[in-house]
Order: structure tokens, then sequence, then C-alpha cells
């Protein structure tokens, strides 16, 4: 029967939590560009001029359809040959999980402002509302509230992804653990400790979006 | 004699190849109260939601206040830019089928919106604006419900506050009472009234011919792709000339009992 | 902004890039099944009478869903081999992380279909007098897979897509490869572009065909 021994990990946790706290600044940044960059693809994809709505449309298309690994070495390894530049692994990773999670937002914005009744539409536009008027004021607001639960359930993918940009050495939580495995050759320890870290925290996450969503169906605004 | 408030010129609207109407011409003065009958399918709504451009019309006209919306392009075409389709609907309100109010605002807010946001009038005295609109058809009092809370007939009146709000010069009403239980109807029909007593201009497509014949200066008849028979509710509704005329009547005293 | 491509070196490779496709297929095909196929047990098993099954379903789902897969295939190299005295491959472990994580996922597509069925065909199939297993098997199971089967699709995409993890315990497939063929001919833009355009046109017809169910299955409902 194997020995378990927590101490080696625990009087090292401070790497942990310095790793920790990169995982959460990473998909802060990238949560905060995604949903900007999300936002921005689905007007340019629902526009009506094909100058906007296709290359919005192949953006969404190629970012959904490949796997994200494979967008960080390119952003990490490819982008800077062509833009001659330097390339930090945050960088890299901010940038390929910005673009690819706003991939994946741009199509909840879009199923969500679709999903807003015809007549909500019309009624705006006899008022005299303006396309931007209208969409700021009353197709947004009500799209937002039925897009949250995708929104949140597409925010807990993002932080699961991050775990990728171990891989390009930033030192993120998974990063730490493989270094923190190498150093006390404790793997089945560091692992299961880390794994329980994304465990409590991805469930906390659940569980407030779970309460938030209850709260917005029971104000009464949302139902027609 | 003023140019009349609205004019439609050879008005055409298909879809997908199949022609709704063509060739109308309507001439609509102030004080006017014109009902639009038909049977379902002969373009009643259609035609109402031509005139403020929430269909474009494949071709012919749309002038109010004497002047032509929307501009010539090199086909032949009009084209109607947005800030056009604003100003035209400024002046033009609508009222819906469904209603349509916006479910994440309260009632106030409802009525308030457009002034705020299209006007650009100040929140406080928007919401003054709104509140005594709500007083006129009698809801003053939900004015900080949210729609949600209101029967159907309630949710209609505040439509009708909504569209009162913006100062219209005409008023569509594309069937208000449709969507109602029997039981609502009759509040709505009233506010309508109370607009025609005030001498309010204005369109409505409906199913009820005796409220059209009470209410109506003038009644349009469409059928078979255009204006059938036009006239006085008396002339239309009481002595119609033309066979399907008499045939819709006759179909809906059936079951007038 | 003048760089000069230079695929050329990449596809000098071809080779080495054929044996990465066939192990990312043999990867993805096995995690194909065995996610579906547990994920179906682990979706009926949330909805069975027995507490402890319930329980424990759950708790597996709630597990693989909330935790990262990279972190779970990094504990299945690592790890287990630790705790049991068996040789964990990277094929293994690639395959225990990424079904597991599947599984979970299409458990929850599964308990979905399966609950979206109206109670009256349960009622109208009992009223029969078939049993749970027949009703499930014959009235239930063929209603719900209908609806599911857009969902189910993305999932494999997912686990296609997913299939790239691999390399980190250094699987041989596509992304291996292509790390390998890059670091041999300093040319990364032009392999790593490659190596998308190859996920692009496997995964995109199959996309496309997932839009053209969901939208007629949105339209016979």
């Amino acid at each position: 029967m194997y020995n378990w021994d927590f101490l080696p990990v625990l009087s090292e946790s401070g790497l942990l939590l310095a790793g920790f706290r990169n995982t959460l600044i990473l998909t802060a940044t990238a949560l905060t560009g995604g949903l900007a960059v999300g936002l921005l693809l689905a007007l340019a994809r629902l526009s009506h001029r094909r100058l906007l709505s296709l290359p919005a449309g192949i953006v969404i298309e190629v970012f959904r359809t490949t796997p994200p690994l494979v967008q960080l070495f390119w952003f990490y390894f490819g982008l800077p040959i062509i833009l001659s530049v330097e390339m930090t692994p945050f960088l890299a990773a901010a940038l390929t999980f910005t673009i690819q999670s706003g991939a994946f937002f741009a199509e909840i914005f879009r199923a969500g402002i679709v999903s807003i009744e015809k007549g909500q539409w019309e009624a705006a536009r006899v008022i005299g509302m303006t396309h931007s008027q209208l969409m700021r004021r009353i197709i947004l607001p009500q799209a937002v509230k039925r897009m949250f639960p995708s929104m949140m359930e597409r925010s807990i993918e993002l932080m699961k992804t991050t775990t990728l940009v171990a891989t390009v050495s930033y030192a993120d939580l998974l990063y730490e653990a493989n270094e923190l495995a190498q150093k006390t050759f404790r793997p089945l320890e560091v692992y299961t400790v880390v794994a329980l870290i994304y465990f409590i925290s991805i469930t906390f996450i659940s569980f407030l979006a779970a309460r938030l969503e209850g709260r917005f169906a029971r104000s009464g605004e949302m139902t027609r | 004699m003023s140019s009349p408030i609205l004019q439609l010129n050879g008005l055409a609207k298909s879809f997908g190849g199949i022609e709704v109407f063509r060739n109308i011409d309507l001439e609509v003065n102030a004080g006017d109260r014109i009902a639009i009958l038909g049977a379902s399918g002969s373009g009643k709504s259609t035609l109402l939601r031509c005139v403020n451009v929430l269909e474009t019309p494949n071709s012919g006209e749309i002038a109010v206040d004497g002047k032509t919306v929307g501009s010539k392009q090199r086909s032949g075409a009009l084209k109607y830019t947005e800030r056009e389709l604003c100003t035209l609907r400024q002046k033009v309100g609508m009222v819906f089928q469904q209603f349509n109010l916006f479910p994440h605002m309260t009632v106030a807010n409802n009525v308030a919106e457009g002034l705020k946001v299209v006007k650009g009038i100040a929140s406080d005295k928007a919401r003054g604006r709104a509140v005594s609109e709500l007083q006129r058809v009698g809801l003053a009092e939900k004015a900080d419900e949210f729609p949600s809370r209101l029967s159907g007939g309630q949710k209609q009146r505040v439509a009708i506050a909504r569209a009162l709000a913006m100062d219209p010069e005409i008023l569509l009403f594309d069937e208000p009472t449709s969507a109602l239980d029997p039981a609502l109807v009759g509040e709505v029909l009233s506010v309508i009234e109370q607009l025609a007593n005030e001498g309010r201009t204005m369109l409505l497509v409906t199913h009820e011919i005796g409220f059209a014949y009470h209410m109506a200066t003038r009644i349009v008849f469409l059928a078979e792709g255009g204006i059938y028979e036009t006239g006085t509710p008396d002339d239309v509704l009481k002595n119609p000339k033309r066979p399907l005329t008499q045939q819709f009547l006759a179909d809906h005293q059936r079951f007038h009992f | 902004m003048s760089y000069h491509w230079n695929f050329a070196s990449v596809f000098d490779n071809w080779w080495a890039l054929a044996i990465g496709v066939v192990g990312t297929l043999k990867l993805f095909v096995v995690c194909l099944v065995i996610g579906m196929s547990v994920g179906l047990i682990v979706g009926l098993g949330r909805r069975s009478s027995r507490r402890p099954v319930r329980w424990l379903s759950t708790a597996f789902v709630e597990f693989f869903r909330n935790t990262p897969v990279l972190v779970q295939i990094l504990w299945f190299y690592y790890a287990l081999p630790i705790l049991v005295p068996i040789e964990v491959s990277p094929f293994l472990a690639a395959i225990l992380g990424i079904s597991l994580n599947s599984a979970a996922y299409s458990a929850e597509i599964f308990r979905g279909g399966i609950q979206s069925i109206e109670p009256g065909q349960w009622e109208a199939a009992r009223a029969l007098g078939m049993t749970w297993l027949q009703c499930m098997r014959r009235i239930i199971l063929p209603q719900s897979i209908r609806r599911v089967i857009p969902s189910l699709t993305n999932r494999g995409v997912e686990i296609f897509k997913m299939s790239t993890l691999a390399s980190v315990v250094a699987y041989v497939e596509l992304l291996q490869q292509g790390k390998l063929i890059a670091s041999l001919n300093f040319n990364p833009l032009e392999v790593y572009t490659v190596i998308a355009a190859i996920f692009l046109i496997i995964l995109y017809p199959i996309v496309r065909v997932t839009y053209a169910v969901e939208r007629r299955l949105a339209r016979s409902d």
C-alpha cells in the first residue's frame, strides 16, 4: 500500500499559490478580452454587410474548430516570425485565449441576440430608435440575461483551458505543479492536490453562477 | 387646403415572388380615421407595415407631410436611410397585435424610453410625460410595475400610451385586439374610441367590423391584391357594391348573433 | 510583413504528419467509443432509483467536469502508476483522461435527452406492460438520442480537438509530430499553420453537418 505524504507539497504551497494567482490573472485577462471580442464578432457576424460578416464568420469558425493547443503554439512560436516581435508566454496565451473564447462567446451573443422576438425589434424601431440604440437599450439587455448560463459555462471552460499555457512555460498552477512534482518526487500528491484546487474553485464558481441565475429567473422582468 | 399627412402612391409588395398587393394609392388627411378590412391574407397588416417601412415596399412611394420618403437609386428603386426612417417613425406611431412591450423595463420606462433615447428628453421630464400618458389610458397606478404583471388589455393600453408619448401625427393600429381575451377587448377599444373623439388621425387594421363602422370615417376593403372597394362606412358596410365585399360581410355576419 | 512562407519544408515531411494523423485518429476513435458508452451508463446512473448509484454517478460527473483535462491526463500518467502496479503508457494516460472527461460531459447530454421525453411516453409504455429496461430501450432512448445527436456530435468534435493534449505526454499524434518537424526544420509558423489547417479540413465538414442536423431537428420538433 502506498504511503501518502502531503508534507513536501504543503511546505511548498507558496509555489502552487503563485501558480494559482497566475492562472486567475490569465483567466481574467482572457475573459475580459474574450467578452469584448465576442460581442464585436457577433455584431459583425450579424451585420448585413458581407465585408463585416464574412471575416467575422471565418474567425469564429476557425477558432472554434481548431484545437486550442495548436492555436497557442501558432501564436507563441509562429506569430513572432511574421511580426518579428518577441512573444512572451503570457502575451501568447492572453492573445490565443482572448480570440478563442471570443469566438465561442460570439456564438453565445449571436444566439442570444437572435433569440429576442421580432416584435421587440419592431417596437423599438417604430418609436424611431436607430439600430445602435435599439441594440444597446432593448436587445442586448434582454439577450444578456438569457445568455448568462452559457456565458458562465464558457468562462469555466476558459479557466480549464488556461492549463495549456503550462506547455509554453507560463508559470500557471499546472506549470508549478510540474515543477513541484519533479522537485519533490511526489507526483501523486502534487497532481492530486492540483486537481482538487481546480475542482474546488470551479465547483465554487458554478455554485455562485447557479445562485445568480436563480435570482435572475425570480426577478419578474425575465418573463413576458 | 393643406397637403395630406400621408400619401401612398402605387405601393406594391411581394414576398419571394408572391405578390401581396400592387398599385395601392391612399391619401390620409388630418383627422381621417381609416379602417382597413379584408379577408386574412389580403395584405392588410403588410400594407400597414409598409407605411412605416417595417416592410420595405417593392415599389411605389410614401409621402409624409407632402415630402417623399427615401431617395431614388440609379436603378429607380427607393433607398431609405436609417435617419430618414427614424424621422418617419417618430411621426407615425404604431400599436402591435402582440403589444411588444419591453419586458426588462417598468411600464413607465416603456413609455418614457422613446422620449429619452430618441427625442433626447431628460429623464425626469420624460417620466412626467409618461405618467400623464398612462393616466390617459387609465393605468397611472401601474407605472412602476413590470409588463409581466399586467393583463393583455392593460399591456395593450400601455403600448398605446407608448405610441402616444412620441406625439405622432398619425397612429397605426395592427389588429390591436386580436390577441386579447374577449373579455378584455372592450377596454382597449374604448381607449381607441377616446382617441378618435379627440380627432386623431389613424389607420386601423381590425376584425371588429362593428367597431370599424362606428369609429372610422372611411373604410378601405382590400382584396385581389389591391383596394377593392372604399368609401364611407355606410357605403361599404351597409351597401357594398362589389361581390367580394358582399361575400366578406356575409361571412362575418354569420357569426353575429 | 514581407515574410517568405516556405511550406515545402513541411510537406517534405508528409510521412511524419501521416503517422501523426493515424495516431490522432486512433486516439479519437477509442476515446469516442469509451466516452460515449461510459457516458450513457453514467447518464442512466444519474436517474437510477438507487441512491448510491445516483450519488456515485453525480460525483463522477462533477469531478471530471470541474477539473481540466490536462490535469487529468497528467494525473493518470504520473500519479496513477504509483497507486496501482501497472505501466501507464502515454496512449493509456491520454485515453483515460480524455475518455473519462468526455464521459462526464456526454452523461449530462444523455441525461438531458432522457429528461426531455414527456412523462406520457413512460406511462404509455408502462401501461403496455413493458419493463423499465424495455421502456428505456424501445421507447425512451430512440427518441432522446435523436434529440441529442447535435450535442453528441459537438462532443465528438471536442474529443478530436482534445486529442492534441496527448502531445504533452509525448504520445505520437499530429501536434506531437508537428513539434518534431518544427524543431528539426526551424519552421514553426508553417508547421502549425498546416496542422491547424488539417484540423479545420477534417472537422469543419462535421461542424457544418451538425448545423444542418440541428436545423432539421429544430424544424421537425
